[in-house]
């Protein structure tokens, strides 16, 4: 894997680097919302460390993954609630 | 001071609370004993499936009888009972179980319930997470899925209900585990997989089942799905059966089921049982691999032998009255029930024939 890459974040691009979670991509890129819960309210990372689930977002189409746990990858595309 | 009412009805589950409802329109005075919380047992357990079952003629005539009480019923009822009218497709995975649904077809369109069958293409279309090469299926338009817990809430209103254990029968009345009496007119005992706690003479038999719940996957699944192998499983007598049945809940979780055992008291999870379900769940639709499973639990129903309920007068008693062994049909099942017995009970004629749920045939002498 090459030490840096393009992976895209609801639909813009943005150069991740190798090692970088999701999460810390997904903040980087600016997007303070990463989900909506079951009565819209925003939720982002919290514990950081795979527990508090409130960080998932879709990743190349698999809804509800955890952005803290997922190390980005070259090409991966990323959704997040608006 | 002992308490009186014109009916105890012993369980506060979706039977139960029918019952109460109806009597209370009949202008009784209910009063209903729960030993644990409204809608504990199988009704809060299960799926919440409202669904029309041919298998035999009293079981067909029970549960249309029912469904169309319910439809008539449910969109009066409050939105946390999570109505939704999302039909049932029974699917078939190769010709022979095809010929299954044609058979259904007819048997359905001859009283009126409004099916169509689906082609290989036509079920891949209504249901793209199934698997591909299914023969195709059965949709039936009328029946639905509910919160169960919280219309036996709604039917609850306004009847008293006393948190205690009945432990005896007598024609007095109930007496309670703490030592008190309540003095009544008729009793109905609705306890479902609880009722041989009071009536042990009664053959109905907890059946264990086992359910997992998605996180949500809006759209993952449009219609409740049961394999039309179901039956096989439902109605089979083995020590254990899995069967592909899912539904979608709207919350867009995935509810996925089921599994039946006998003669297991322990409510814990069987791991290698809950794998076979989860394996024959995903036979029908790989995709539910991928998706992320939130809780699962387990719960009983109230099996009879011949797999019908007990709905009628006790043989043994001059006023009490059994509505209970309703097995997987109990949300189903229940205002059909309700109906019944309260007919029953006022020396109406009911609207479809009580002899098949008579209780006496479930009698045993201890």
């Amino acid at each position: 894997m090459p030490e840096k890459f393009l992976i895209r974040i609801n639909g813009t691009g943005f150069q991740a680097a190798r090692g970088m979670t999701v999460a810390a991509a997904v903040l980087m890129a600016g997007v303070a919302c990463f989900r909506r819960s079951v009565s819209g309210e925003p939720r982002a990372p919290l514990c950081g460390m795979g527990i508090c689930m409130e960080c998932r977002v879709t990743i190349d189409g698999v809804p509800h993954s955890r952005a803290c746990q997922t190390l980005c990858a070259p090409g991966m595309e990323i959704r997040t609630d608006a | 001071m002992i308490e009186t009412a014109d009916v105890v009805i012993v369980g506060a589950g979706i039977v139960g609370a029918c019952c109460a409802h109806l009597l209370q329109r009949e202008g009784l005075r209910v009063l209903v004993v729960e030993s644990g919380v409204i809608a504990g047992g199988a009704t809060g357990s299960g799926m919440g499936h409202i669904v029309v079952m041919d298998d035999n003629p009293p079981e067909y005539a029970l549960t249309l009888y029912s469904q169309q009480l319910w439809n008539r019923l449910l969109p009066e009822l409050p939105a946390p009972v999570e109505y939704d009218a999302c039909g049932t497709i029974w699917v078939a995975a190769d010709e022979e179980e095809m010929r299954g649904v044609h058979s259904k077809f007819a048997s359905y369109t001859m009283r009126g319930v409004r099916a169509d069958i689906l082609d290989s293409r036509q079920i891949a279309e209504a249901e793209p997470a199934l698997r591909e090469g299914l023969a195709g299926g059965l949709l039936v338009r009328d029946d639905s899925v509910i919160y169960a817990p919280c219309a036996a809430s709604w039917f609850l209103q306004g009847a008293s209900v006393r948190r205690a254990r009945a432990v005896s029968v007598a024609a007095e009345g109930v007496r309670l585990d703490d030592g008190s009496m309540l003095a009544c007119g008729a009793v109905v005992c609705a306890a479902g997989a609880k009722t041989a706690e009071l009536f042990p003479q009664l053959d109905v038999r907890p059946r264990k089942g086992h359910l997992a719940i998605t996180d949500r996957y809006p759209g993952f699944a449009r219609h409740q799905l049961v394999e039309l192998g179901y039956l096989k499983s439902a109605h089979g007598h083995t020590t254990e059966s899995v069967a592909f049945n899912v539904q979608p809940r709207r919350t867009g979780q995935v509810l996925i089921g089921s599994s039946r055992q006998y003669g297991v008291d322990s409510t814990s999870i069987d791991r290698p049982l809950l794998r076979r379900m989860l394996q024959r769940a995903i036979e029908y639709m790989p995709r539910l691999a991928t998706l992320s499973i939130l809780r699962t639990w387990t719960g009983f129903r109230p099996s009879t032998p011949d797999n019908m309920p007990a709905i009628g007068l006790s043989p043994a008693h001059a006023n009490v009255w059994f509505a209970t062994g309703h097995e997987g049909l109990g949300i189903t099942t229940s205002l059909g029930t309700a109906h019944l017995l309260v007919d029953l009970m006022a020396h109406r004629t009911p609207r479809i024939d009580a002899s098949p749920f008579a209780p006496e045939r479930l009698w045993r002498d201890a």
